[in-house]
């Protein structure tokens, strides 16, 4: 339980939106914040205020960075991939062009680069995959051989299959229905691809089921899975408890840790899949300070 | 005895300093509220803990505690429940390395503590003083109101006896230039008979108030939406309630009902103005909670926005202004700026 993730530099500003664009189900939204952008690594995110100062909408939505230009015509960028669930999000989405919006960043750690030039597998699970183009590109730049598979229900809830063409050695497309590449899920493609590439790591980010299976994918494969995992947060910065799971630590006990500054990027051998219920965590018996009988 | 850590105010226009009693005078009215505000790290990053006139930490139990599972938090218009279920790192590992991270970077620290029994509280308050750097300790807010436990009943701000037996109990193991907050819960009936055994017990003052309980259901699983199914009540939505509260314990004390003494006011301050109500209703010094999440600036930033309100309203002493809606003196009116320069 390191207290460094809590140490690393972190820039509250108000960004202004200069694009956004619809992109399949989604929204893609570039902003202005150049100290974020100067600070951000991939796998980390911004936390975005919903409305202005007096928004009866307090708690702040966080995005995985999508990409970042530091030195843009416009001074440093940031962009994200939001899909409109609720209100929160629906406020977010429909930013105009020259609106301002509250943004705090970069949160969280990063995907850990791997030190040796292995082949990497990169998992997107619907808008999930926005940070991991990104990724892919500082990969390549370590000299890793990086393949991408990106899986959604269906084909306009795939984010970025151009992108991933350009930024990838190789890209396998997989959709529920059948609309675009191969039909089924993701977990159907990657036992082949990681003994095809001999990839020692691969990076998911998506809905928990789909990491749970990476987890064990890689792990029967021989591979390290890092996965970031989606949380419900309340403020994104390590202050007000909520977006906790259990995870087991270096010293082999399992704590409810914050997903916002311990993670969102976990070893995904390390999260306890076995206390996961759809989304939700239940506190595993064998957790530090669980509760006894009777709870609390 | 002198203590670095006592700071003098630093705004000229005006006096901020708060005395909580026994020479403990901080330098302006805000802190941080219990719960909202982890234990400094993570919003010294946005701004110097140690600006603000105390930091709360999260409530401390004797041992290592996981919390709930999830969820644990359910947005609602102007506020938001949490059953985070006390989650932490127990007193031992708190006073080892949360409380002297405090104390080096200059913060005075009002620890909560909490117990599931008087005695656990006694044994948290005796770790706290026994601990090296308990110098960093103004004052100890006593959390006998958290309604995240599994047994309603075991809610000590409920029931006078029990609040006095905690109180009297953590009294005892404190050195007596350190002031004790008794934190007290609105959802009673007469939070004046509450706050009454308290102060007899030995509190040197009460923080109003904690979290009201309440519930949402999932309305696509007809489910209760929390994994703790009821939660804490925050945000700015609450605010009236502790506005009534501050005030209802104000009178009191004013009638004596109940001895004077210091109220720390908290319940959904987001702005300068918001922190001023609470003040008039009787409150010495401020806690800002739910709207750090929105704002991890936003106790600093309401100190500035108070302290920028009451300078336009012509106060020059902080205290002046402390349950000013009772009737107390009208504050001097403020001059003009068009008249002043004509003067």
């Amino acid at each position: 339980m390191s207290a460094s993730p809590v140490r690393a530099r972190v820039a509250k500003e108000v960004a202004e939106v200069i694009a956004t664009r619809r992109v399949g189900a989604y929204q893609h939204l570039t902003l202005v914040s150049p100290q974020i952008a100067e600070l951000a690594r991939p796998g980390q995110f911004v936390a975005l205020a919903v409305g202005d100062e007096s928004s009866a909408t307090l708690l702040r939505r966080s995005f995985s960075i999508h990409k970042v230009s530091p030195s843009g015509t416009y001074g440093g960028t940031v962009e994200i991939v939001v899909s409109a669930v609720g209100p929160g999000t629906r406020w977010i989405v429909g930013r105009q062009p020259h609106d301002p919006v509250d943004v705090v960043g970069p949160l969280g750690k990063a995907f850990p680069l791997p030190t040796e030039p292995v082949p990497c597998v990169l998992v997107g699970g619907g808008y999930g995959s926005a940070p991991l183009f990104w990724l892919s590109s500082q990969l390549r730049e370590r000299g890793c051989h990086v393949e991408m598979v990106l899986g959604a229900a269906s084909e306009d809830r795939l984010f970025g299959v151009v992108e991933a063409r350009r930024s990838c050695d190789g890209v396998t497309v997989t959709t529920d229905d059948g609309s675009a590449g191969h039909r089924g899920w993701v977990s159907d493609v990657l036992p082949e691809l990681i003994d095809r590439t001999g990839a020692g790591v691969v990076y998911g980010c998506g809905p928990m089921g789909m990491l749970r299976s990476i987890t064990d994918i890689a792990g029967r494969h021989g591979a390290v899975a890092q996965v970031a995992v989606e949380e419900a947060m309340a403020c994104g910065v390590g202050v007000c408890m909520t977006c906790v799971m259990p995870v087991v630590g270096t010293d082999g006990q399992t704590r409810m840790v914050r997903s916002c500054v311990e993670g969102p990027v976990f070893r995904g051998d390390r999260v306890r899949w076995d206390a996961f219920e759809g989304n939700h965590a239940r506190v595993p018996d064998d957790a530090v300070g669980a509760p006894r009988a009777g709870g609390h | 005895m002198t203590d670095q850590r006592i700071a003098r105010p630093t705004d000229d226009r005006i006096d901020l300093s708060v005395d909580l009693g026994f020479g403990k005078v901080l330098p302006n009215p805000l802190m941080t509220a219990s719960g909202c505000a982890a234990n400094g790290a993570e919003l010294h990053r946005f701004f110097d803990v140690s600006e603000l006139g105390a930091f709360v930490t999260k409530s401390v139990m004797a041992d290592p505690r996981s919390g709930r599972g999830t969820p644990r938090m359910a947005e609602t218009p102007s506020g938001m429940l949490n059953s985070i279920g006390l989650q932490g790192p127990g007193i031992a590992a708190f006073v080892d390395t949360d409380l002297p991270w405090l104390a080096s970077v200059g913060a005075r620290v009002l620890p909560s503590i909490a117990g599931s029994s008087s005695t656990e509280f006694a044994h948290v308050a005796a770790t706290l003083r026994a601990s090296r750097a308990f110098e960093a300790v103004v004052g100890v807010e006593v959390n006998i109101s958290c309604p995240n436990v599994a047994n309603r009943g075991l809610v000590f701000a409920c029931d006078p006896g029990a609040s006095a037996k905690v109180i009297a109990l953590v009294r005892e193991q404190l050195p007596r230039d350190v002031p004790i907050f008794a934190k007290l819960s609105p959802d009673v009936t007469d939070i004046t008979s509450i706050a009454a055994a308290c102060v007899k017990a030995g509190a040197d003052g009460l923080t109003m108030i904690n979290t009201l309980l309440g519930m949402v259901i999932d309305t696509d699983l007809m489910r209760p939406h929390l994994g703790g199914i009821t939660g804490g009540l925050s945000g700015p939505a609450i605010r009236p309630v502790a506005v009534r509260a501050i005030w209802q314990v104000r009178q009191a004390m004013a009638e004596g009902r109940i001895p004077v003494v210091p109220i720390i006011g908290v319940g959904g301050v987001r702005t300068g103005r918001d922190a001023l109500e609470l003040v008039a209703a009787g409150a010495s010094a401020v806690q800002v909670g739910t709207a750090t999440f929105n704002d991890p600036t936003a106790p600093v930033r309401v100190l500035h926005e108070l302290t920028d309100l009451l300078v336009e309203k012509g106060y020059r002493r902080f205290s002046d202004v402390v349950g000013a809606a009772h009737g107390s003196p009208l504050p001097p009116r403020p001059v003009p700026v068009d008249e002043r320069s004509r003067a």
